[in-house]
């Protein structure tokens, strides 16, 4: 079903050395717009290389990368985000002195008009305004916007690190286990989120080592194995088990038909 | 997991229960430095009735903390990048000479207005391009801003012993330059003052309000965020040091023109003064956090104390000591403040 639309990103081939690492020997990846895609594979698989070389952080020795169809090669994140491709990092990446709405903006800061904005003075109102309205719009709510980011619980700095990817992607966003460290009450308020965004028609890449919430938010999931991909899954259609296999390669047979849709 | 989100509940609920403003103006740093600094004033006005809360001493006090206020401004911008810049004294001086000795050679001390003007410029321009170079060394990540400053602060002295031959030379300022900034007085109000002030006021306004302040507090609060940001760190690390440079060079214009000598062997505890003034005025030496006004409360504590010693007739090395010792208590508030602020 999914297969019969465009993609919006893929990758082919994409080959990364670190030395004498080969992380990344020759990955392909796709994503389609307004779905959830889980990368999942075993630790050292390859897939951060991948996501920093997909978000710009990287810049791969070999393949190619298409957004919409056409050849791009970021010349680093911000090139990425100018391209509508956002990313979520593992460690959040936010300034904890800075208040949610200063983070929220962080390098995209709104300027007032005229000539204070061409010196750079901050219109601090409006970015509280908008921050307000993005948190809201992902269900998200926060007492104080005007509180340093690091007096928030970790579920909220989540929200907050979500919500900046979300108020700027308009394509892609890239989130490198971002329920990680999350208690039960927040993942589900991170999962919403996703579900929440792909249904914006954005496309959410999911990287997760834990299979049931792959399972549950996910609409298809690629199983990245020593550099490559080894499968593409209709997460309706697989199971635990199926995924685990594929990731550890005990499965290696009945992985071909999974390659071949993958490829399709 | 349950019971730490019904900690962070109960922590709302607490929190709500006192007024907004009661609660923010509570976790400002400046406040409770501002208190100490009432506190000290209202003691002395006491202790010497009629003696302390002159409009001469007010005058004194605020003359003597005009220049350390504007190094302390540039030092708010360094600390708050989790910088610091011990060279800021030898690089005064290094302006000072720079300007000093291009002034001898145009006239001494009875040169014109247009040399007036360019020893400004000199000052400043070579103040700036020092502590550029010095940013743009800290930018490069490989030497922390303690040693590369320390290393400014040998080199730029050297310098500038070297061009004077260690002795302050003669005719350094203009009359012009003394008469006017030095000691001349609008409304009552001396220039210097004045200048302090609006340096003050506009990179207050700056650092509060401006895109530049707001890269200067999220690149101390986490590098790597605001890399990804796509902010260029290196480049505003070059700014920040810069800034904090020019500023010495002001510094050192308004040194001639209050002193009307370089003073080369007057500035090596500059540097401790200023930095203890901008801890003192709440800026963190961990960086992320601070506030220009914070540094002219933190300025005025040690000039206020010392006047106040001597109008009570105390020692006034004890300034020295209490100095000290308050400086010591707020860095180890500032730690137990970033301890609880913190969560897991
Ligand atoms: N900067 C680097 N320098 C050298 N080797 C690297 C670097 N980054 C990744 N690698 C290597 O590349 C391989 C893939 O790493 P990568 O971080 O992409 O794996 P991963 O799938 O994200 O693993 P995990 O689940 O543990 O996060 C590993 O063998 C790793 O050691
Ligand atoms: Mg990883």
């Amino acid at each position: 079903m999914a297969s019969a639309r465009e993609p919006l990103l893929t990758a082919h081939g994409v080959v990364k050395r670190f030395g004498h690492v080969q992380a990344l020997s020759g990955a392909d990846f796709t994503a389609y717009p307004g779905e959830v895609v889980a990368l999942i594979g075993d630790n050292g698989a390859g897939k951060s290389t991948l996501v920093n070389v997909l978000s710009g952080v990287l810049a791969p020795d070999a393949g190619e990368v298409r957004l919409d169809g056409a050849p791009v090669r970021f010349s680093g994140p911000m090139d990425a985000q100018r391209h509508g491709v956002e990313t979520v990092y593992q460690d959040l990446s936010l300034a904890p002195d800075l208040d949610a709405a200063a983070n929220l903006y962080l390098g995209r800061e709104i300027v007032r008009g005229g000539l204070l904005g061409r010196i750079g003075v901050l219109d601090r109102p409006a970015m509280r305004r908008e921050a307000v309205k993005a948190f809201a719009e992902l269900g998200v709510e926060l007492k104080d916007v005007t509180a340093a980011v690091t007096t928030l619980s970790g579920g909220q700095r989540q929200s907050v690190a979500v919500a900046r990817a979300v108020a700027f992607a308009h394509k892609v966003i890239f989130m490198d286990e971002p329920t990680a460290a999350l208690g039960v009450v927040q993942r589900a308020r991170v999962l919403e989120t996703v579900r929440r965004v792909a249904d914006q028609g954005i496309c959410v890449v999911l990287i997760s080592h834990n299979m049931p919430e792959v399972l549950s938010v996910a609409d298809r999931v690629e199983v990245l194995r020593l550099g490559r991909r080894v499968a593409s899954y209709t997460a309706a259609d697989t199971t635990i088990e199926e995924l685990v296999g594929a990731m550890t390669g005990s499965l290696d047979e009945p992985n071909r038909t999974g390659e071949a849709e993958g490829a399709r | 997991m349950t019971a730490q989100s019904e900690k962070a509940a109960a922590a709302v609920g607490g929190r709500a229960a006192v007024p907004d403003w009661v609660r923010r103006a509570a976790t400002l740093n400046e406040l409770w430095t501002f208190v100490i600094l009432v506190a000290l004033v209202l003691f002395f006005t006491i202790a010497a009735p009629g003696k302390f809360f002159t409009t001469y001493d007010i005058t004194q006090i605020a003359v003597n903390a005009a220049i350390y206020l504007v190094l302390g401004v540039g030092m708010t911008f360094v600390i708050i990048t989790a910088g610091i810049d011990l060279s800021i004294g030898s690089v005064l001086v290094l302006a000072a000479v720079a300007a000093g000795e291009y002034n001898i050679h145009h006239g001494g001390a009875t040169s014109g207005w247009g040399t007036v003007a360019f020893c400004v410029v000199i000052a400043l321009a070579v103040g700036t391009a020092w502590g550029a170079l010095q940013g743009a060394v800290v930018a490069t990540g490989k030497v922390p801003p303690l040693i590369v400053t320390l290393g400014g602060l040998g080199a730029a002295l050297g310098i500038a012993e070297l061009a004077t031959g260690g002795q302050d030379p003669a005719g350094a300022a203009s009359t012009h330059l003394q008469n006017s900034l030095g000691f001349g007085k609008v409304l009552g109000i001396p220039w210097m003052v004045i200048l302090a002030a609006v340096v003050t006021a506009v990179f207050g306004a700056v650092l509060g309000g401006t895109r530049f302040g707001e890269h200067t507090l999220a690149i101390g609060s986490n590098p790597t965020a605001v890399r990804r940001a796509g902010i260029p760190v290196g480049r505003q690390l070059v700014k920040v040091y810069g800034l904090m440079g020019l500023l010495a060079g002001l510094g050192a214009v308004m040194w001639l023109a209050s002193y009307g000598t370089t003073s080369i062997a007057g500035h090596s505890t500059d540097n401790l003064k200023v930095i203890t003034a901008v801890v003192l005025g709440g800026t963190s030496l961990f960086g992320g956090r601070g506030s220009v006004l914070g540094t002219v409360i933190g300025v005025f504590i040690p000039a206020v104390l010392t006047t106040g010693l001597i109008v009570i007739g105390v020692q006034q090395y004890w300034q020295d000591v209490a100095v000290g010792v308050v400086l010591v208590v707020a860095v180890y508030i500032d730690q137990l403040r970033r301890k609880t602020r913190e969560r897991a």
